[in-house]
């Protein structure tokens, strides 16, 4: 079966920043047809948590992003909320000695000056927040502004809302371009689709799609576990986690590390993470991943000691060497787009992420600069040394 | 603990590849969920009932007689009521993971230099409106009632569903002073006559239950469905109708037949959780094996209806086998396949029934179309079809997985394996591998312990003769953790 078939934009992904990218796109008036070579959320967007933090990220362009994100957010919640299972549950992060309280202390002022609502909790409160939490922690700093989506949910029903044309079990082949190198569309394994825009939304398999267009792109996987309990009451209110998971979110290390976030979800299954560790596509289970993810989660939740984890998967991260997504047109080849390399902030960083990619096709002027995001900012990589 | 070959499972494979194991001198530990070895097969009323001999044909007893008295004089280490929820592979072997007693709550480990996965099979029930009624068993529900408590599900039954199952069930039933009311089969079991070669051995078996069935009259209704169960607060009846060539109700047809229990069962699939953990390939549902019974990957073997359903017998010859080449193997020796030629022909003979067995009883062709959009279907996280069918028609769902994700069908305590082939079914696809790292929930408090100890061979703790040179499972001379690799054979 072969098909031709043409309009404004092709979104290579049907993630949730592809779905964000074909919502902000179409609601700018463009016609969008989302391709993917599995289904929608197949990829990170279906093993991932559905953080919405503003808590994590030291102020500079990624916060910027994430508050740019966090009203686009609070607008699709009043549109969709109930379907995508939208929470703004705010966020808790506790520090374990006065040592790192001050460094989480410090870490939240800077914030505060960037647009952040942050309020330090002192030891003695943060049961009124959290009643479970351990004894003897040395205090912590409050996130209002954090939430929490269904990631799944939220990429499918942003997607219906787009109206875009979804093509999944298509896999792309390659990127056409013309004979001035302009973009013209992507090949795909039943037919060709014209285009004079592409956008490259395919999370961790983004360097390969910016290799099919004949440009680079050094997007490495990190892989993460994540564990789930049986269904609880609700007993875990926010997004709880400790201070040293910043330092590890920002961390280059390829080994594993691991950092407690736990938090309760809509249907009563408590979420942890959150592991990090370079090791490929690789899912097969690890226990040592696991065992430590279930230690960090007690240290924190004693209770959590007797509650049984019926499941654990692995998901992978798209994740750029300085940390920052790639979001933004391609100067080497025009007509092409990436909004890729969110790392674990994907589906945060996905209403933001779209809107910017909407005023570029549309010829505005995005609500960010851009320039920390260019995608061309990298040397060109030297093969696949980090695996 | 440490051991030569840990057998997960204390069913027919798993006794027969115990004892065939232990026989030529191999370490055994026979690990088992059940406080009593035998299986579903050879469940037994507990002792505290004072049950006289259960019923059951002559052979089957005398077949249990011999592996329960042979366990008894063997050096099997029995590990009773241990519930295995992850085989893990280490530099040095394999470490079996696994909660003790009925609350499951305190951790145990085996570390052994190689695995037999007998983990059995597990019964597929599919949905049909009604079907989550007080009253509406499954048939090896009510199998497991009548071996092990001696309590019947009801005072008039129906058996319904399709596989050959259902035949024991009814007779068992009524032998047990249940009416039954009838047995509906969707499959047209005359189609057997086409395979009466393979399944030459099978016959007999199935005669006397048949026979049973004629002595205590029950109704034997042939391509034949349940549309529905009745009742408010409990099962009060169903309604049955036949089935045309293509699976659809024959207009006309329906009646309603008045009971109190409904046995249902839609045959079974193999248990692949542990393999699956391990990495060990599959063939369609079923652990892929070679002649020996050994997986792809070095130190594991599987047998039973783990490596695909075709009942007791098979798994006997199948687990006489993995046994021998596991202990020939463990003492880094080849196997000589002529020694257990009588079993292998069994092995054979016994497949070619079971394939010709699943070429007759599937379930009806057009089945999803009679379960009604407020059907549950996931029972766990209460998904009704109409759920699944809007995931699919409304937000791009295609595949098992995706449903999951969108609607929570199969995320619940099951885990989707009661839900999962009907799940694909409703989603109009194949079922794909579910990947369940844990075979069962655990503890937190469990994963979270420290796990120092099992770091690192032991050279001292492997029996006479072996030495270091074997300490790779298989005698492979390579390291476990190497996946996808097999060593000559």
């Amino acid at each position: 079966m072969s098909e031709s078939l043409t309009c404004d934009v092709v979104v290579v992904g049907a993630g949730m920043t592809g779905a964000a990218c074909a919502l902000y796109a179409a609601r700018a008036g463009l016609g969008v047809t989302v391709v993917d070579r599995g289904p929608v959320a197949g990829g990170t967007t279906g093993a991932g948590e559905g953080n919405l933090l503003v808590s994590d990220k030291a102020p500079g362009p990624e916060l910027d992003l994430a508050l740019l994100s966090h009203r686009l957010w609070a607008e699709v919640a009043q549109e969709l909320g109930g379907a995508v299972e939208y929470e703004p549950k705010g966020g808790l992060v506790v520090a374990e000695t006065p040592g790192a309280l001050d460094a989480l202390r410090r870490f939240a002022a800077g914030q505060r000056a960037n647009g952040v609502t942050a309020a330090p909790v002192p030891a003695d409160r943060l049961r009124d927040l959290e009643p479970r939490l351990r004894d003897g922690l040395a205090g912590g700093v409050h996130y209002p502004q954090d939430a929490q989506v269904m990631p799944a949910l939220a990429a499918a029903h942003l997607l219906r809302a787009s109206g875009a044309r979804l093509l999944t079990g298509r896999e792309v082949t390659g990127v056409l371009r013309g004979t001035d190198g302009a973009v013209r569309g992507v090949r795909t394994d039943r037919g060709d689709l014209h285009a004079p825009a592409v956008v490259n939304a395919a999370g961790p398999w983004g360097g390969e799609l910016a290799a099919r267009a004949g440009v680079s792109l050094p997007v490495l996987p990190r892989r993460g576990f994540v564990l789930v309990t049986e269904p609880l009451p609700p007993r875990i209110r926010h997004k709880v986690y400790a201070a040293d998971y910043v330092t590890d979110v920002a961390s280059d290390s390829a080994a594993l590390r691991t950092s407690p976030v736990v938090e309760g979800t809509a249907a009563g299954p408590v979420l942890i993470g959150a592991s990090r560790e370079r090791v490929g596509f690789d899912r097969s289970v690890s226990l040592p991943a696991v065992r430590a993810l279930a230690a960090g989660a007690i240290r924190m939740f004693p209770f959590l000691s007797g509650v049984r984890a019926v499941r654990t998967y692995a998901g992978f991260r798209p994740y750029l060497p300085d940390h920052l997504p790639a979001i933004g047109p391609d100067p080497r080849a025009p007509g092409l787009l990436h909004a890729c390399g969110h790392e674990g902030a994907g589906i945060g960083l996905a209403t933001g992420t779209g809107r910017l990619i909407a005023r570029v096709l549309t010829g505005q002027a995005p609500e960010l600069d851009l320039t920390p995001f260019r995608p061309d900012r990298f040397p060109p990589t030297s093969g696949e040394a980090e695996r | 603990m440490r051991t030569d070959l840990a057998v997960i499972g204390a069913g027919p494979a798993g006794l027969a590849a115990s004892l065939a194991a232990s026989a030529r001198g191999v370490r055994v530990a026979l690990l088992d969920a059940e406080p009593e070895p035998g299986g579903q097969y050879y469940r037994r009323p507990a002792a505290g009932l004072r049950a006289r001999r259960p019923r059951a044909p002559h052979g089957r007893w005398r077949t249990w007689t011999r592996l329960r008295d042979g366990l008894a004089a063997s050096s099997v280490r029995r590990l009773a009521d241990h519930h295995v929820w992850c085989v893990e592979r280490r530099p040095d072997g394999l470490t079996v993971h696994a909660l003790l007693g009925p609350e499951q709550e305190q951790p145990a480990e085996v570390h052994a230099r190689a695995v037999l996965l007998a983990t059995g099979g597990h019964e597929v029930v599919l949905p049909f409106p009604g079907w989550t009624l007080p009253g509406v068993v499954t048939a090896g529900g009510a199998q497991a009632m009548l071996k092990g408590g001696l309590v019947v599900p009801g005072r008039t039954a129906v058996v319904a569903g399709t596989g050959p199952l259902l035949l024991p069930v009814a007779a068992g039933l009524a032998a047990a002073g249940v009416s039954v009311a009838a047995l509906v089969e969707s499959a047209d079991p005359r189609r057997l006559v086409r395979y009466a070669g393979p399944l030459v051995g099978k016959l007999p078996e199935g005669a006397g239950y048949a026979a049973g069935l004629l002595r205590h009259r029950v109704p034997f209704l042939a391509r034949h469905t349940v549309v529905r169960a009745h009742g408010d607060e409990r099962l009060t009846g169903v309604t049955v109708a036949a089935l045309d060539a293509h699976g659809r109700l024959r207009p006309g047809t329906e009646r309603h037949l008045p009971c109190d229990a409904l046995a249902v069962g839609h045959g079974m699939l193999p248990h692949t959780d542990l393999a699956e953990g391990l990495g060990c390939r599959l063939d369609g549902p079923a652990v892929a094996v070679d002649g020996e019974q050994r997986t792809d990957v070095p130190g594991v073997w599987a047998a039973g209806e783990a490596t695909g359903i075709g009942g007791a017998a098979l798994a006997l010859a199948e687990g006489h086998i993995a046994g021998r080449s596991a202990a020939a193997r463990l003492r880094g020796t080849a196997p000589d396949p002529g020694a257990w030629a009588p079993a292998a022909r069994a092995r054979a003979r016994l497949r070619a029934s079971a394939s010709a067995l699943d070429a007759v009883y599937a379930p009806p062709g057009r089945w999803t179309d009679r379960v009604t959009d407020d059907t549950v279907v996931c029972r766990c996280e209460e998904v009704d079809a109409g759920a699944v069918r809007a995931a699919v028609a409304g937000l791009g769902a295609g595949d098992p997985r995706t449903v999951k994700l969108l609607t929570r069908a199969g995320m619940g305590w099951c885990q989707g394996r009661m839900c999962g082939p009907a799940v694909a079914a409703l989603a109009g696809c194949a079922p794909t591998p579910s990947r369940r790292p844990f075979a069962r929930p655990v503890p937190l408090g469990v994963l979270a312990r420290p796990h120092a100890d099992t770091a690192g061979p032991h050279p001292t703790d492997h029996p006479a003769g072996t030495g270091p040179s074997t300490d790779h499972p298989a005698g492979t001379g390579r390291p476990a953790d190497r996946p996808t690799e097999r060593g000559p054979s």
